[in-house]
């Protein structure tokens, strides 16, 4: 197990090298323009393009200039943003980074396990009108779009119902640090969470359920029965065990994105200053330095997420341990 | 009544049916099977894929969950009726009085869990053992079954070992409850032909030891020479013939007995150029022929044949077929 995590993290720095190395060459050494002009942002006075021109080493060799962009990024942080003068932009990924693992964090809770009550119900009842409006309605969650189910959800609890004792308690949109108000930051985050999570849940819960009935029909569910287990135990710890591989894997790949910048649909409506909304507004302002830093940054957490999502793996089916080791 | 039943039947099966309902129809896969298995008697059940044996064990489980199953006729155990067994009640009879194993070991054990979890597991659910005594006893069972380092083996996945071992391992886990019948459903048809050889030996061995009756089913003539004390033989979903061993060997009755013993390689002499096959294919079980089921394929058909034949009794065998008629007096399909 040891050896498996050990290699996990080293093919983890490898693939992260290899994504640094893509986007150094996409943003600096795209033929035909210059990317000076393009970090200094629209309208830049001469004097300012040469400054960038010196600060990133564009007159000396490229792997000079590599490295100077991956210490900026990455040791010395001090990449500072060409639009709004003075912002540095590591510093606010990092402020913004809380805020996306905020909502992602909750949203994931909750539609990991929804979507586990949904897949199994929908299993066991396999057939009958609960398992058919279970599935109709997973599909209704897939295919809304999740700025719609926001801007719904803003209406009815902002707006339109926001006076009556139901949806009273919603706080006014943008996000409260969990440090300062444990309670405000669960308000605060409990529609966007809903919101996030409804895709998934449809998704997910669709999911299960198609790897449960699967298991079901196995030998070994057989077998368990032949053993005299009752059918809670040949439920959780055989069908739905060997059912996670699955959804964790899927997991992993949808956390990964998520954390990269997917949430930016649910925390543009949401007013959340997250990862996705700081990208958002980096390209709309063409803000060279604070896409890159957006852009390495989400990799390494995709990365990252894939490695756990990996080592999960391992530890929940054994013949991935032993074929990988 | 005749006396053929020195003690009482462990497990008696009478009228067992079993039947889906599908687009065409009802089809009837097992069709009034009755048998009777009597305590410590190896028995097999022989016969071609789709003649109703896998079913038929699997009914006597409890294990046809298909919902389009229709499931008639009476299994006894011990006197007790499990047809209609209340899921709770039939669960305590499973794996601890009752225990099968499957063909395939690989995909028959749960790939995610040691062989020695999921031996205690069973022991768990039936007896009252901490973990640590369940592993204990697991260990043990897996050195009976003649696993070589069982301390070693206990921890490892199914997927690391190889399929006689595994089977070795299901059944150390089909007995680990001390099942007063086990039901092996083709337990070597997964096999090298060497390591079938071995796990034949030890059912024989473990039956011997533990006192346990068994029903082997197999389509295999060869693995019924080898172990059996009593051979059923299924045709079409139906039992054709039945006897101890060496009569049925020696002196087959029923066309089809006779055609399955021809098609085994003779193991001494002179090889034949080529093996007697059974001409024509077995009647899917959506259309049967009337009359006689093997009649199609029968050499020896006459114009009786066109009526269901009823068992005949020949000395100790039961014969489906009228040509037995000719010497013997019927019995009727009513057994002891």
């Amino acid at each position: 197990m040891g050896f498996i995590l050990l290699r996990r993290l080293g093919e983890m720095l490898f693939v992260m090298a290899g994504i640094s190395v893509l986007v150094f060459l996409i943003f600096f050494v795209t033929p035909g323009a210059d990317p000076a002009a393009r970090i200094a942002g629209r309208n830049a006075s001469p004097e300012v393009l040469a400054a960038v021109r010196h600060d990133f080493g564009f007159d000396q060799p490229i792997w000079v200039q590599y490295l100077l962009l991956m210490k900026r990024l990455f040791i010395t942080g001090d990449l500072t943003s060409f639009v709004n003068r003075g912002q540095k932009v590591i510093p606010s990924i990092l402020e913004a980074l809380p805020i996306t693992f905020s909502l992602l964090l909750g949203a994931a809770v909750l539609w990991v396990v929804v979507s586990i009550l949904i897949g199994v119900t929908a299993a066991m009842m396999r057939g009958t009108w609960v398992d058919k409006t279970l599935m109709v309605l997973g599909l209704i969650g897939v295919s809304m779009p999740v700025f719609w189910v926001g801007e719904v959800a803003n209406l009815i609890t902002q707006s339109r119902y926001h006076d009556t004792w139901l949806f009273s308690w919603v706080p006014a949109l943008g996000y409260v640090p969990l440090t300062q108000d444990p309670w405000g930051w669960f308000k605060a985050l409990v529609v966007p969470w809903i919101t996030l999570a409804i895709l998934y849940i449809g998704l997910y819960g669709r999911v299960l359920r198609a790897s449960l009935v699967e298991a079901y029909q196995e030998d070994f569910i057989r077998t368990a029965r032949a053993k005299g287990l009752s059918e809670r135990r040949i439920l959780i710890r055989h069908a739905l065990r060997t059912s996670l591989v699955t959804f964790v894997s899927l997991f992993g790949l949808d956390f990964g994105a998520l954390v990269g910048g997917g949430t930016l649909l649910v925390e543009y409506v949401f007013g959340l200053q997250g990862v996705g909304f700081l990208t958002f507004n980096a390209f709309g302002n063409l803000d060279l330095p604070m896409i890159m830093a957006a852009v390495m940054y989400a990799s390494v957490f995709v990365v990252g997420a894939n490695a756990v999502v990996d080592i999960l793996y391992a530890t929940l089916d054994p013949r991935v341990r032993t074929s990988r080791a | 009544m005749l006396d053929r039943t020195p003690s009482e039947p462990l497990l008696s099966v009478d009228s067992l049916t079993v039947s889906f309902r599908t687009e065409h129809g009802l089809i009837t896969a097992v069709d009034k099977v009755s048998f009777a298995i009597r305590p410590g008697e190896l028995v097999s059940l022989v016969g071609e894929s789709g003649s109703g044996k896998s079913l038929t064990s699997l009914a006597v489980m409890g294990l046809i969950t298909d919902p389009n199953a229709i499931l008639t006729g009476s299994i006894r155990y011990k006197g007790r009726e499990l047809v209609g067994l209340s899921r709770h009640k039939l669960q305590a009879v499973r794996g601890n009085e009752i225990a099968m194993i499957f063909q395939d070991p690989m995909s028959a054990m749960t790939p995610v869990y040691t062989i020695g979890w999921q031996i205690a597991e069973q022991l768990r659910a039936h007896r009252k053992l901490t973990k640590k005594q369940a592993r204990t006893r697991a260990i043990e069972l897996l050195a009976e079954m003649g696993m070589p380092s069982p301390e070693v083996q206990v921890d490892r996945y199914p997927h690391q070992l190889s399929g006689g071992m595994r089977q070795r391992a299901m059944i150390a886990m089909a007995l680990s409850c001390d099942p007063s019948l086990l039901i092996a459903d083709e337990p070597t048809t997964a096999l090298d032909v060497t390591v079938q050889a071995q796990i034949l030996r030890l059912i024989e061995q473990l039956q011997r030891n533990h006192g346990s009756a068994v029903i082997l089913v197999t389509h295999d003539m060869g693995v019924v020479a080898e172990v059996a004390d009593r051979v059923m033989v299924m045709y079409a979903g139906r039992i054709v013939e039945e006897g101890p061993k060496e009569p049925v060997f020696m002196h087959p009755g029923h066309p089809y007995t006779e055609g399955l013993l021809r098609s085994i390689p003779p193991m001494h002499g002179v090889r034949p150029h080529r093996l007697i096959a059974i001409p024509g294919a077995p009647p899917s079980p959506a259309n049967r022929p009337p009359g006689c089921r093997f009649s199609p394929r029968c050499a020896y058909r006459y114009e009786p044949c066109g009526i269901d034949p009823p068992l005949f009794r020949k000395e100790q065998q039961d014969i489906a077929c009228y040509r037995a008629e000719a010497l013997l007096e019927p019995v009727g399909v009513q057994r002891p």
